[in-house]
């Protein structure tokens, strides 16, 4: 493992780590404001990476980059509105299962409008090459704008929750939905706004996400199942736990596809003799980088055995 | 003082109920129907049909328990039930081989067992949360066996999975399990048995504290129980259930594959019939596993768009009828047993007439949009209920669109006639019952 590996590997892995923090921030702002768990988050995601391939077609990327998100925030808000109020007296769970039925239905019509296969999303021009070549590999500069946007979205939302009116009314309606409400505030329509931004949050991610990697119905698994790792593991509610989760996440995958070890060529390298024979070669002889798809999930099991509540978590339940 | 006393010496709880009829004629309906469905539905897809329904109606069971019992939405149930199958098919090829004495109408046993094994082994982990925090971890955990299974091509088969040959052993009065009849009576039994034993749990006095912890966990925790505990015995008995469901896929299609039988999806699958049929009854997932057959064998052969409407039933269903179709079935029951269905009949028409014509539209519009995508070379040309259409035509699309509006319009006015009606006999009900405890 030499230096060069090092650096462009940690530049990549962080690079898709605050790709996860775009999206997780937006799960954890709603989980701990509303309580509910949005199950088609990655859904809206996808609709971004969409929206902006069509719209980047029509006015370029960089409108694209501001109208995609704007709506894909205002059809979140149209769903909390219409369908997620609805159902809030009945519960969490039906709250959970009506966003589980969404990702179905918006991964249908995505594959429906969009088509089943990739769409030709591309980088604009001014992103495309690298943005500084490093002993011999290069960088690219799609993944450091990915840096640059996430960082930014992270300041301006701590900004805008601890530094505005809305900001500290939506902080308030965290802890006091009815208090606040007494105080003359219109607290469903908070609801609906921070859905709504969370929402756009996504969209945001889906706009840079999906021409940095690629745009396709699958897309939204792909990540689906590893947010809701990062939010358990960072801590459910913490926006700070989730920041450091993603960036640990997005560090350790990066690192473990390109590493091609096995435990057994580890043992050999020790002076053991591993053959086919040895007990327990099927797990002996996968390498680090067949591994790496469930690392996370394997996270997720040793967090919840030995720090229950997550990395920066308070809550116990 | 001394009358006060004695009218308030406790009331003798002395219940005798030598023979409950109704629930005797229900669970004998069900064993007949079990029986006699074969015989009704001869034909070859029907007898697949009905012994998937068999061994979904264990699993999606075995699902209701820690979803609609125990409040816990899991993402994960393919686990248990894929795990059961792959050990149950190993056992199998290990009896034919004879190097493991198992008769074949124990398989579904050993299914059970591995479930229940891998229950335990995962479940400690699960059970540590409730709640939302629960369904993500079932997630995570499910995602983690999905893919790990693929990682080990000698244990689950890769791609092309595992085969075996159900007939192995001594026929036994001719019965070798070779022709699907067979196969399906054994489902059969086991079906009544799991359900049997099932319904028997949510009267145990864990099924109840079960129920409590779903509802309250923290006055559970007061009155002196681990909610955890009580959550992990739960997931393990629900686990063993999933594992025999397992095992009985693994005796039907003889075949298991990795990339199907433990993934997300078709956990996923497992969680949206359960609620269709209905979380908060018992009988609610025996509903979900015959729907989830017919969608998935019918309804996908008739449309390409099946998971599109599928959506959206779930969608509106959780949002206008949380209880699934067990509860729209109660309600209706409760209506009837006051003698009051008869005033709804014309309602219920007009509903299901109006809903059919703006359905109809809408299905026009769908099915042309997944022509015009999926079979592009085909020409624009294709057939709607028998009806020739061209669907890139402005005709067709502003008559589909047309009628849905129309439907949709009688719909709605329906709906507030109909909602107006059910209030009114609700409130009679509401009435009567109150008149009935006065007197």
């Amino acid at each position: 493992m030499n230096l060069e590996f090092f650096v462009i590997s940690m530049l990549n892995g962080m690079s898709y780590g605050l790709l996860l923090f775009m999206l997780s921030s937006g799960l954890t702002l709603i989980f701990s404001m509303m309580g509910v768990l949005n199950f088609a988050h990655t859904s809206f995601y996808m609709l971004g990476a969409y929206f902006a391939y069509t719209l980047s077609g029509l006015v370029g990327f960089w409108p694209a980059l501001v109208l995609a998100p704007l709506a894909v925030g205002a059809l979140g808000a149209l769903f909390e509105r219409y369908s997620l109020r609805r159902v809030h007296k009945f519960g969490h769970v039906p709250e959970l299962l009506v966003t589980f039925g969404l990702s179905y239905l918006i991964l249908e019509l995505v594959q429906l409008v969009w088509g089943r296969s990739t769409v030709p999303y591309g980088l604009p021009e001014q992103l495309q090459g690298p943005l500084f070549t490093l002993f011999n590999t290069q960088f690219p500069k799609s993944r450091s704008f990915v840096m640059l946007v996430a960082l930014l979205m992270l300041l301006s939302v701590w900004l805008l929750l601890t530094r505005t009116r809305i900001g500290l009314v939506i902080q308030a309606a965290l802890k006091h939905p009815e208090m606040v409400q007494a105080l003359g505030h219109n607290v469903p329509r908070v609801f609906m706004l921070v859905f709504g931004g969370g929402c756009a949050l996504a969209g945001l991610a889906g706009v840079i996400g999906g021409n940095t990697y690629v745009t396709e119905p699958a897309m939204a698994a792909s990540v689906g199942s590893i947010i809701f790792v990062v939010v358990v593991v960072g801590g459910m509610g913490s926006l700070a736990g989730a920041f450091l989760a993603s960036l640990l996440i997005g560090v350790v995958q990066t690192f473990a596809v390109a590493i091609d070890q096995s435990l057994a060529t580890g043992l050999q390298a020790l002076g053991m003799t591993v053959t086919e024979e040895t007990f327990g070669w099927p797990v002996l002889k996968l390498t680090v980088s067949q591994v790496a798809p469930i690392l996370p999930y394997l996270f997720l099991v040793l967090i919840l055995i030995f720090r229950p509540k997550g990395l920066l978590g308070t809550r116990e339940d | 003082m001394t009358s006060n006393t004695a009218t308030t010496t406790p009331t003798a709880y002395y219940r005798f109920k030598p023979w409950n009829v109704g629930r005797i004629v229900i669970w004998g309906m069900f064993a007949l129907l079990l029986i006699v469905a074969p015989h009704l539905f001869t034909s070859s897809l029907a007898l697949t049909m009905l012994s998937q329904i068999g061994y979904l109606i264990i699993i999606c069971l075995s699902y209701n328990m820690l979803l609609g019992q125990g409040g816990m939405l899991s993402f994960g149930h393919a686990v248990y039930t894929g795990l059961g199958s792959f050990i149950a098919i190993h056992a199998m090829n290990l009896a034919s081989k004879g190097s493991l004495p198992i008769p074949l109408v124990l398989i579904p046993l050993v299914g059970g067992l591995a479930g229940m094994f891998f229950a335990i082994l995962l479940g400690y982990v699960t059970t540590k949360k409730a709640s939302t925090t629960f369904a993500m971890i079932t997630l995570g955990v499910g995602e983690l066996v999905a893919a790990m299974a693929l990682m080990f091509p000698e244990f689950f088969g890769g791609e092309g999975g595992i085969t075996t040959d159900r007939v192995y052993g001594t026929s036994f009065f001719g019965i070798n399990f070779g022709p699907g009849i067979q196969v399906y009576y054994l489902i059969a039994v086991y079906c009544f048995v799991c359900t049997a034993a099932m319904f028997a749990f949510t009267g145990t006095p864990l099924g109840r504290m079960l129920n409590a912890v779903r509802d309250n966990p923290e006055r559970a925790e007061f009155i002196g129980y681990n909610t955890q505990k009580v959550r992990y015995l739960a997931f393990i008995i629900a686990g063993f259930f999933a594992g025999i469901g397992g095992g009985l896929t693994a005796i039907n299609f003889e075949i298991i594959t990795a990339a199907d039988s433990v993934s997300v999806i078709r956990s996923g699958g497992y969680l949206l019939f359960t609620f269709l049929g209905g979380a908060t009854f018992f009988f609610g997932p025996i509903i979900g596993a015959v729907l989830l057959v017919l969608a998935s064998v019918l309804l996908s052969e008739l449309t390409k768009a099946w998971l599109l409407y599928l959506g959206l039933v779930f969608l509106f269903m959780v949002m206008y009828a949380p209880g699934g179709v067990a509860s729209l079935i109660m309600m209706n029951l409760r209506v009837a047993k006051y003698g009051k269905l008869g005033r709804l009949w014309p309602s219920y028409l007009g509903l299901g007439g109006t809903a059919l014509v703006a359905l109809l539209g809408a299905a026009c519009m769908v099915e042309m949009t997944y022509h015009l995508q999926l079979n592009a070379a085909l020409g624009s040309e294709m057939t709607f209920m028998g009806a020739t259409i061209n669907a890139k035509g402005l005709t067709s699309w502003f008559g589909a669109a047309f009628v849905m509006l129309t439907g949709l319009g009688m719909f709605e006015l329906c709906r507030r006639q109909f909602r107006h009606q059910w209030g009114q006999i609700q409130e009679q009900i509401e009435h009567e019952i109150k008149r009935g405890e006065a007197l």
